[in-house]
């Protein structure tokens, strides 16, 4: 993955018109393909597709830090449950009796965005603390984060519901809940529809600003931090600025997601926000692709989308206790099977699949339209081997 | 106070657990700088032959805990040959992601195989027997944690110290080119590493049943709590991993036991994140815990 800028400069690109062309072609068929999901696919496909949707912008989120700025993050999903409980206290309905969790039923716009804002307050007073470290250790403070985020949340049964968790609320537009079928401008849209319009809205705009953050000041400085943070901070990069940039950046996307996924699902005990859910959306920017935005989508369809597919095509008996092969089984052999053969022999990724077609294409074409003299530059094994040998011989020297 | 003695005294043998399963993760580190997240897979797979050996196979339990031990350092010697072995030189992060693709597999195979009840776990001890003094009750199986917690810690001191392997693991750990400049096999180390740490996790997983009588496909999440441990310890220090893994397991087993006194103050369960509270204060202090060694990075 860190051998991409590389790859770019050898590869032989198309002229700009021709490139410009099949972009928008790209965006049409895109659009197409959304337009025909929209108006033929059942509302359980909806439910599929929105599931995958909501965690892609927290995969992103998720890539923002581990991918394009290499810090390893295994509490993901304590950011995810802080804009949650954020939504829920202030969107939920007011308290009825005493035992009911609180909440201000303040409407959607305000408790949205406020649950990304929130998670990234608490990201800027972690960051400090967690950012000092590094690689591994890093990480388990991640993790130490998920399950001391646990214990409060089993114990703040006024913001949470305890262990018997609490209801979420639901999106509305004006005084249309979008959890029945409502209708806009003459448009019957059922809640699978509606959901799906404002999921999808979120991760575009998520989309593009994590993309022209990538390519701002800040987004260079990200990957130089991640590259060689000695190195980085020798061309002038505040490192902790930019690591804590990352982190709050990376917290608040979590958090609107978190926000969505407890609407979408209404129903969420703390349990939900563990461990398992945080190395999912790890699993899924690795599958996907690390420092990728259609890297961050690609792997939560694959994590988050793909079992629930299985499921709904039901090709296996559904879960017991009693063991034997099952659809969720299957599923989490699938999961770890796919985070192993992906990270030894792909390791950009579906994505870095998607190129490599891409690549492929390109010079067959090349060799047909010039007798195969472009086909010497577009040969990437040796550059990437002499790259690992040149990564491999950094991490010894900061070893050292 | 005998009540005090007796939680300090469970809290040490519960301690011991974290440790060997800490020695585990250490040795792998040391050796490879890989951290094996799939350590509490392998002491799972390790719990559940030794529990079918007992009583689907009626195995005596030492037959039993053998064959438990042989399948998970094969498991790790494949998993180190076919899959780490490739991924020599990449980043920490994919490195630790693999091993948790191998932590997601073998669970699920166990579950497929065993199903996710609870099943009882084997024990060669009475629930009763042990000694009683004073008061106290000294549980036989909290006793032969901590013998053989002792007794595997002197034999891991004479062989890092003494032999040729143990030596051979040693120049390895501090720099992998020097020693293969003076013709260490480093296959044979990272493989020897693999090998022990899987064995001894087991070994871990095997007291943890008996402590805890029933064991279900969860039950690996424990391996979890041995990283405050060793990050107590310093990672690449073996002795650091044996006092982080006591201190750890003291002060989470006399929370337990003090904590419904004070319920009302800190609500419930706070004995599960103790592990984590004292691990990141630690951190805060001393990043690289309290025996590891200090990096010093030179421009």
């Amino acid at each position: 993955m860190k051998a991409t800028p590389q790859k770019e400069q050898t590869r032989a690109r198309p002229a700009r018109s021709r490139g410009s062309i099949s972009r928008w072609l790209g965006l049409g068929i895109g659009l197409l393909v959304i337009i025909l999901f929209f108006s033929v696919a059942s509302e359980d496909w909806f439910t599929i597709v929105n599931y995958t949707l909501i965690a892609a912008i927290a995969a992103l989120g998720l890539n923002v830090l581990s991918g394009y700025t290499g810090q390893v993050s295994l509490g993901i999903s304590f950011f995810m449950a802080i804009g949650a409980y954020t939504a829920a206290l202030l969107g939920g309905p007011q308290p009825t009796g005493p035992l009911d969790p609180q909440g201000f039923a303040l409407p959607f716009f305000v408790w949205l965005p406020a649950a990304g804002i929130v998670a990234a307050l608490v990201g800027a007073l972690v960051g400090p603390t967690t950012l000092r470290l590094k690689g591994f250790y890093l990480g388990i403070v991640t993790l130490a984060l998920v399950f001391i985020g646990q214990y409060i949340f089993m114990n703040l049964r006024p913001v949470t519901g305890g262990p018997q968790g609490r209801t979420f609320p639901v999106p509305a537009i004006g005084a249309a809940s979008i959890d029945q079928q409502n209708s806009f401008f003459g448009f019957a849209l059922t809640s699978g529809q509606q959901y799906f319009l404002l999921v999808l809205l979120v991760l575009v705009l998520s989309s593009l600003f994590v993309s022209n953050v990538m390519r701002s000041r800040a987004g260079r400085a990200f990957r130089a931090v991640r590259d060689h943070e000695v190195g980085a901070s020798i061309m002038g990069v505040n490192i902790f600025r930019a690591k804590m940039k990352a982190f709050i950046l990376s917290s608040f996307l979590a958090g609107v997601s978190g926000a969505l996924f407890a609407s979408l699902i209404r129903y969420v005990t703390p349990n939900y926000w563990d461990l398992t859910l945080a190395i999912q959306f790890v699993a899924a920017i690795i599958v996907g692709g690390i420092a990728s935005v259609w890297g961050s989508i690609l792997g939560a369809a694959f994590v988050f989308g793909l079992p629930q597919v299985i499921d709904y095509f039901s090709l296996l008996p559904s879960s017991t206790n009693s063991g034997g092969l099952n659809s969720g089984n299957l599923n989490a052999l699938i999961y770890g099977a796919l985070i192993i053969v992906f990270l030894l022999f792909e390791p950009s990724g579906v994505l870095g699949l998607v190129q490599r077609g891409q690549r492929l294409i390109h010079k067959m074409r090349n060799q047909q339209r010039e007798g195969g003299e472009v086909a010497e530059i577009t040969d990437l094994s040796d550059a990437e081997a002499q790259f690992h040998l040149e990564s491999a011989a950094h991490a010894k020297d900061e070893n050292g | 106070m005998a009540y005090f003695i007796q939680l300090v005294f469970a809290g040490i043998a519960q301690g011991c657990i974290y440790a060997l399963i800490g020695l585990g993760f250490s040795i792998i580190f040391k050796a490879s700088e890989v951290i094996n997240f799939a350590q509490g897979e392998l002491l799972l797979v390790g719990a559940y032959i030794v529990s079918s050996g007992v009583f689907e196979w009626h195995l005596p339990f030492l037959a039993a805990l053998l064959l438990g031990l042989v399948v998970t350092v094969l498991i790790g010697l494949l998993f180190e040959r076919f899959v780490l072995r490739r991924m020599i030189g990449r980043p920490v992060f994919s490195i630790l992601m693999i091993t948790i693709g191998l932590d997601i597999i073998l669970r699920t195979i166990v579950i497929i195989r065993w199903g996710s009840n609870p099943i009882p776990a084997a024990s060669p001890f009475d629930v009763t027997s042990g000694i009683n003094a004073g008061g106290i009750h000294f549980g036989a199986n909290d006793i032969w944690t901590i013998a053989i917690t002792v007794v595997i810690c002197a034999a891991l001191f004479y062989f890092f110290r003494y032999t040729r392997y143990g030596l051979a693991m040693r120049a390895t750990a501090l720099d992998q080119e020097a020693a293969l400049a003076v013709g260490i096999n480093i296959r044979t180390v990272y493989a020897l590493a693999w090998g022990i740490a899987a064995a001894i996790a087991t070994l871990g997983g095997v007291f943890l049943a008996i402590d805890s009588f029933a064991i279900d496909p969860t039950f690996g999440a424990t391996a979890l709590l041995a990283f405050p441990a060793i990050i107590l310890g310093g990672i690449d220090s073996v002795s650091g991993a044996v006092v982080g893994g006591i201190i750890i397991g003291v002060v989470q087993v006399v929370t337990a036991g003090y904590e419904s006194h004070v319920a009302s103050v800190l609500g419930a369960g706070i004995h599960q994140i103790t592990p984590y509270l004292i691990m990141i204060l630690v951190l805060l202090i001393r990043p690289y815990g309290l025996f590891g060694t200090r990096k010093v990075e030179r421009i």
